[in-house]
């Protein structure tokens, strides 16, 4: 443990950014917003670089404590950073990819409205993403958790007088909400069994006790309780639900929050609690399947999709899925070597998206693009780039760390890397799907329109339906492509990190612990030629899907409508996301609304509660009106009132004297 | 010897009167003799009742009560004539002004 008093400095500084945007941006200009917003990030990200260069694992981790901050009897938890191999990569990815990101906002969102409003909640998200990461407890962690939980919920609903904005914003905060339960109520089971929040003391006590074989515990429940909150805060079945209906929001934030960085925060949670995990084989099990479920779940439910950011939507549950089945078999580090490289090329995905959604006026129905190749060819080829990337394609960063994942699933059991493998079958198959749609063929699109004949382009209605009109579809300024090219290379190169494991043997102590649990289960295939085998699958279903997905969407493309259409049931459950969001309104919404509205508003909030206080005052006027005719300003009425009490006083008294 | 309780029913059925005068009459200098006879009726009984009990306190009170009346006469007899003077009537129901 060694101190280093520059860590708390790399959340503060998006703070101030957020902080002197949030309350000066209204009336500064837009080049000086601009000035602080990236100079504060970048800033940020540039002290993550110093830290890293001067990181030794020998001396490793860090920590810092800053302030303290509960002190109750023995039980205390303070401001305190710390940093360890896994938190320097979260470092960095979420860094680097931010500032990237702030970046490409500048050319995105610069005619919108509220301009300073979204630099700030962008510094916001990034403060607190920092701080999670950075948490050396997990109270500290909870801060960050719930707070990118706020700064997500003010960007998905950043154009809040839509309604569909304003709206999807809530359900993300509200389903994050129930994660966020079980992630607290595992904070209490912490407190209550090892009297610390802070990793450190927690992961040595936990550290001796055995493996909960028997499937129940403590460790098993803590284990599940954090799986809600990661289930919540990574897009899992159940709680994924949430994340579609976040592409609401500007496409930087989908690419920065909804892909790089905070639906990420779950893996990162489960990873670095891996020394529960490992001692929860139960928990660790539920965590693999549901991983494993999602990423096929949410693979099918894109190839449907028509919306460009709904595609890439489900596709991130798909992946995040993948995170968790590597979790779930006990590869931690493939899990977070999947998240850094995801960050890459899924936040290249988006934004790409976002250069074509800005390129064609608002437009985000691909069946409204296609061609656009020729219109923007940078675009196009970054994000192809990128679609190989995420179609595990070698040599590109997709290929080495989804592969790594499935043969440490295939350790663990056929059964997940069997699915593992589908899934990366049909995820190539809806990212070409998704390339051929806007880039191949002929432009769809209506190409002339009268000056501001794109009113009415519904989805994303970003800045600059104001300003000029939209004709032909034009690439993007270069403050866009710029961080596209930069993470393109970052996608190409980002796999060559985990080449011969250095990736895994980096992130080792990290996970000492579970290594130990985890070779004893998968000491029996160390055999080269199989993993090169399963290599050879799985590249051979990305190209599969590829084909698959020229044949259908290029060389015929009268074809899929055909096969929608004989396959309709089917279809039509896949394209309407399997009515999970109509069985949950069923379920649960309506439910909810019905009983608040007939049961907690109209019978106990008005019959009960208002109607006391309604009737009480109307009694009492009741008295009043009538008693005040006594009081009618003639004297003798007075003076005779007051013989009449006298006489009645004498009059007990002689009664009661007599008695 | 008269006995305690003559004295206290007709101090009672002065009071009575005194009472029922206040509250029936209109003018101003009835209701005025009335409260007077509301005065003596209670001096009456603090007379007998000293008497009765051999206590010099009833006789002392009654002394205080008849200087108090002797002061409220002076002042009232004031205002009466000064309501004269201004509203040329007497009757109670007429001086009103502060009414609503």
């Amino acid at each position: 443990m060694t101190p280093n008093p520059y860590l708390w400095l790399v959340p503060l500084l998006p703070l101030a950014g957020a902080a002197i945007n949030g309350f000066l941006g209204r009336r500064s200009s837009k080049k000086a917003i601009t000035a602080v917003a990236l100079v504060f990030c970048g800033l940020a990200f540039l002290l993550a670089v110093v830290i890293a260069a001067r990181f030794s694992s020998a001396s490793a981790p860090y920590y810092f404590n800053l302030a303290h901050w509960l002190r109750s009897g023995s039980f205390q938890v303070d401001f305190s950073f710390y940093l360890d191999q896994l938190s320097l990569v979260m470092l960095l990815v979420v860094t680097g990819v931010g500032f990237l990101i702030h970046i490409y906002s500048v050319g995105y969102m610069w005619d919108d409205d509220g301009y300073y409003r979204f630099m700030s909640y962008m510094n916001l998200f990034m403060f607190f993403m920092l701080t999670l990461v950075l948490a050396k407890n997990y109270l500290v962690m909870f801060i960050g958790w719930e707070g990118v939980g706020l700064a997500s919920y003010l960007l998905i609903g950043y154009w809040f007088t839509k309604d569909s904005a304003a709206s999807a914003g809530k359900k993300a905060f509200i389903v994050n909400r129930i994660g966020d339960f079980g992630f607290l109520i595992a904070l209490f089971l912490m407190i209550k069994h090892f009297g610390s929040l802070d990793f450190t003391h927690v992961f040595a006590a936990v550290r001796p006790l055995s493996p909960e074989t028997a499937g129940t515990g403590l460790l098993t429940a803590i284990g599940l309780l954090l799986m809600v909150g990661a289930a919540g805060k990574s897009a899992q079945i159940p709680l994924y639900v949430w994340l579609p209906d976040a592409m609401e929001g500007p496409t930087p934030v989908s690419a920065l929050i909804h892909a790089a960085t905070m639906v990420t925060a779950g893996v990162y949670m489960v990873a670095r609690s891996s020394v529960i995990f490992e001692r929860a084989p139960t928990a660790m099990m539920v965590v693999a399947i549901i991983g494993t479920l999602t990423a096929l779940f949410a693979a099918t439910i894109g190839i449907a999709q028509t919306d460009i950011k709904k595609v890439l939507a489900y596709s991130t549950i798909s992946q995040l899925g993948y995170m968790f089945m590597a979790c779930g078999v006990g590869a931690f580090s493939a899990g977070i070597f999947h998240l850094m490289t995801h960050a890459f090329f899924k936040g290249l995905l988006f934004l790409a998206a976002g250069s074509v959604i800005h390129g064609i006026g608002g437009e985000q129905d691909m069946r409204k693009m296609g061609g656009l190749r020729l219109y923007m060819p940078w675009t196009f080829a970054t994000m192809g780039i990128a679609t190989l990337a995420i179609a595990g394609i070698p040599p590109f960063a997709g290929f080495w760390s989804k592969d790594e994942i499935l043969w440490k699933a295939f350790n663990a059991s056929w059964v997940y890397w069997l699915i593992g493998v589908i899934t990366a079958f049909i995820t190539s198959f809806y990212m070409f799907r998704l390339m051929y749609m806007t880039f191949g063929g002929e432009y769809r699109g209506a190409v002339v329109q009268e000056a501001h004949g794109h009113d009415d382009h519904g989805h994303d209605a970003h800045g600059h339906g104001n300003g000029h009109g939209h004709g032909e579809p034009h690439e993007s300024p270069w403050v866009m492509l710029g961080p596209l090219v930069i993470l393109a290379v970052l996608s190409v190169v980002g796999g060559f990190v985990g080449y011969g494991n250095r990736f895994e043997h980096f992130l080792a102590p990290v996970f000492q612990g579970a290594m130990e649990v985890a070779q004893e289960t998968s000491h029996e295939a160390v055999d080269h030629t199989l993993e090169y085998l399963l290599m050879g699958v799985s590249i051979s279903v990305a190209v599969l899907g590829w084909l698959l997905a020229y044949l259908l969407y290029s060389r015929h493309p009268q074809l899929p409508a055909r096969i929608a259409a004989k396959l309709d049931g089917l279809y039509q459950a896949v394209a309407h996301k399997y009515y999970i969001d109509e069985l949950y309104d069923a379920v649960f919404v309506k439910p909810l609304i019905e009983g608040s509205t007939t049961i907690l508003w109209h019978d106990i909030d008005q019959g009960v509660i208002d109607a006391a206080v309604n009737d009480s005052a109307d009694a009492a006027r009741h008295v009043s009106d009538n008693v005040r005719h006594m009081q009618s300003g003639n004297l003798r009425s007075y003076a005779g009132w007051v013989a009449a009490g006298g006489a009645v006083v004498i009059a007990y008294m002689v009664w009661m004297g007599v008695r | 010897m008269v006995p305690l309780s003559y004295y206290l029913l007709l101090s009672g059925i002065l009071f009575v009167c005194g009472v029922l005068g206040f509250l029936i009459k209109r003018n101003i200098i009835t209701i005025f003799m009335s409260i007077e006879l509301m005065l003596n009726g209670v001096n009456l009984s603090f007379v007998a009742f000293a008497a009765h009990w051999h206590a010099l306190s009833g006789q002392v009170f009654v002394f205080f009560v008849m200087v108090v009346a002797a002061a409220e006469a002076a002042v009232g007899l004031a205002i009466i004539i000064a309501v004269y003077r201004t509203r040329e009537t007497l009757n109670v129901d007429r001086v009103n002004l502060l009414k609503l």
